[in-house]
């Protein structure tokens, strides 16, 4: 159901961008901070990452093992489901395919669920975050990511709405089904692909 | 290896978001309080469980197929006949602009909600909430639903803006016995007013830029409440 709306020209539309996503506007500079909790302190040395569920045998990594794997970089945009879009980001951290070839994923294993020290969670397919399409990532710009942007480290899974993207990751953890996370629990979509506009459930 | 504190509370919120589909309304009242804000009082065909705190997306489309769709916070009560939102004109938003200068009466707009389930209080339990210029509007929905219900006295409110016309619904406010900040007169809200709003609540809610929503949720933990008691709703320029 489209209707249209009286005397909405929509002023926007003669200069659209096509690297925009349905339904978002670019940002620009800006990049607006979103998060439901309280900012969490902590700093990288006394973080670590898990990656459990239905692997072999869990792993966890130190901050310092982390930086002692291969790094990479994401030049990109991003796109969040409150409509705007990044573009020509710059994100450095690491490839999370450099961590899941270091355990052996079971046959079953078809979603994961990604956890914050802060409690938030977010849920998406196994193959969103393989084949070089997720980050853990702690440096913006060439600037350590700041705290409100999900510092010292967060997940980056640029493909989908940004809050896929779990600021202050710690976990990852392998499953069969698929289980909704925090935003997924309330309201919006499993998937959030922002090139189908999967904002909200029932997109 | 230090382990990292966890502030876990709430998550995950129960799943009391449904799924919603799009909608028409008609608008049957609007109000411009001030240069800047827009209230619009919509008739909706289907309602849906509504909570004080949630959102509903207002999508504007151009005889050429453009669309635009931004979030806006309930500021009725779930009890409502009607569905309230209050906006913001941002310069240069092409939704809140449009919203402020065009909208009137027996217009139609499309909606969908409402949204979100995490930033939202059904009453039942005490509870602060402490908003900064339109981060009040949620804040607005939840002291009408507390009248309604009967329970004000479980709602603590502290309210900011650099004016008071800044902080719409401010009489509603006053009324309730909200604190009430005003940064341009040199009052900025912090643990100090906060601390005797907190005893005894149960949960804190902290709606507004981002800036103010970082210093105020901080301030709400240094006041006392757990870390894993305050939920946060920040909003950047969205026009």
């Amino acid at each position: 159901m489209t209707s249209f709306t009286r005397g909405f020209g929509g002023r926007a539309r003669r200069e659209r961008d096509p690297r925009l996503p349905p339904g978002q506007y670019d940002t620009g500079d800006d990049w607006p901070v979103l998060t439901a909790e309280v900012t969490p302190h902590f700093t990288l040395e006394q973080w670590n990452f898990t990656l459990d569920g239905l692997v072999d045998q869990a792993k966890t990594w130190s901050w310092a093992e982390i930086q002692a794997l291969p790094a990479s970089d994401y030049l990109g945009p991003i796109h969040c489901v409150t409509t705007w879009s990044k573009f020509d980001t710059h994100f450095h951290g690491i490839s999370l395919d450099v961590l899941l070839d270091q355990v052996t994923i079971g046959p079953e294993a078809k979603f994961i669920m990604a956890t914050s020290t802060s409690g938030y969670t977010t849920n998406m397919g196994l193959d969103d975050i393989r084949g070089g399409k997720a980050w853990l990532t702690w440096e913006f710009d060439g600037k350590p990511l700041h705290r409100e942007h999900g510092g010292p480290i967060r997940l980056l899974v640029p493909h989908l709405y940004f809050w896929k993207s779990a600021k202050w990751v710690n976990r990852i953890t392998l499953m069969h089904a698929d289980e909704p996370g925090f935003w997924e629990r309330n309201g919006y979509h499993d998937h959030g692909d922002p090139w189908l506009e999967q904002r909200y459930q029932g997109d | 290896m230090t382990e990292i504190p966890v502030a876990i509370g709430g998550f995950p919120a129960d799943p009391v978001s449904a799924p919603t589909q799009w909608q028409t309304a008609t608008v049957r009242e609007v109000l411009r309080p001030t240069a800047r804000l827009v209230i619009l009082r919509l008739e909706l065909t289907q309602r849906q469980q509504q909570y004080a705190g949630q959102h509903f997306v207002v999508r504007l489309t151009a005889d050429d197929g453009y669309a635009a769709s931004r979030s806006y916070s309930v500021s009725s009560a779930p009890e409502d006949d009607l569905l309230e939102l209050c906006v913001e004109r941002l310069s240069g938003g092409e939704v809140s602009g449009y919203l402020y200068d065009v909208v009137e009466p027996g217009d139609s707009l499309e909606v969908r909600g409402p949204i979100g389930g995490w930033f939202v209080w059904d009453g039942s339990v005490p509870a602060v909430a402490v908003g900064g210029g339109t981060g009040v509007v949620p804040l607005a929905a939840m002291l009408r639903h507390a009248s309604h219900l009967g329970v004000t006295d479980r709602l603590r409110l502290a309210v900011s803006g650099r004016t008071g016309g800044d902080i719409p619904f401010l009489d509603e406010f006053r009324a309730a016995g909200a604190t009430v900040a005003l940064t341009g007169a040199g009052h900025r809200l912090d643990a100090d007013d906060l601390r005797p709003l907190v005893d005894g609540a149960q949960i804190g809610f902290v709606c507004g830029s981002a800036r103010f929503a970082e210093a105020l949720s901080s301030a709400l933990v240094k006041s006392g409440m757990p870390v894993g008691d305050v939920r946060v709703e920040r909003f950047g320029p969205t026009g």
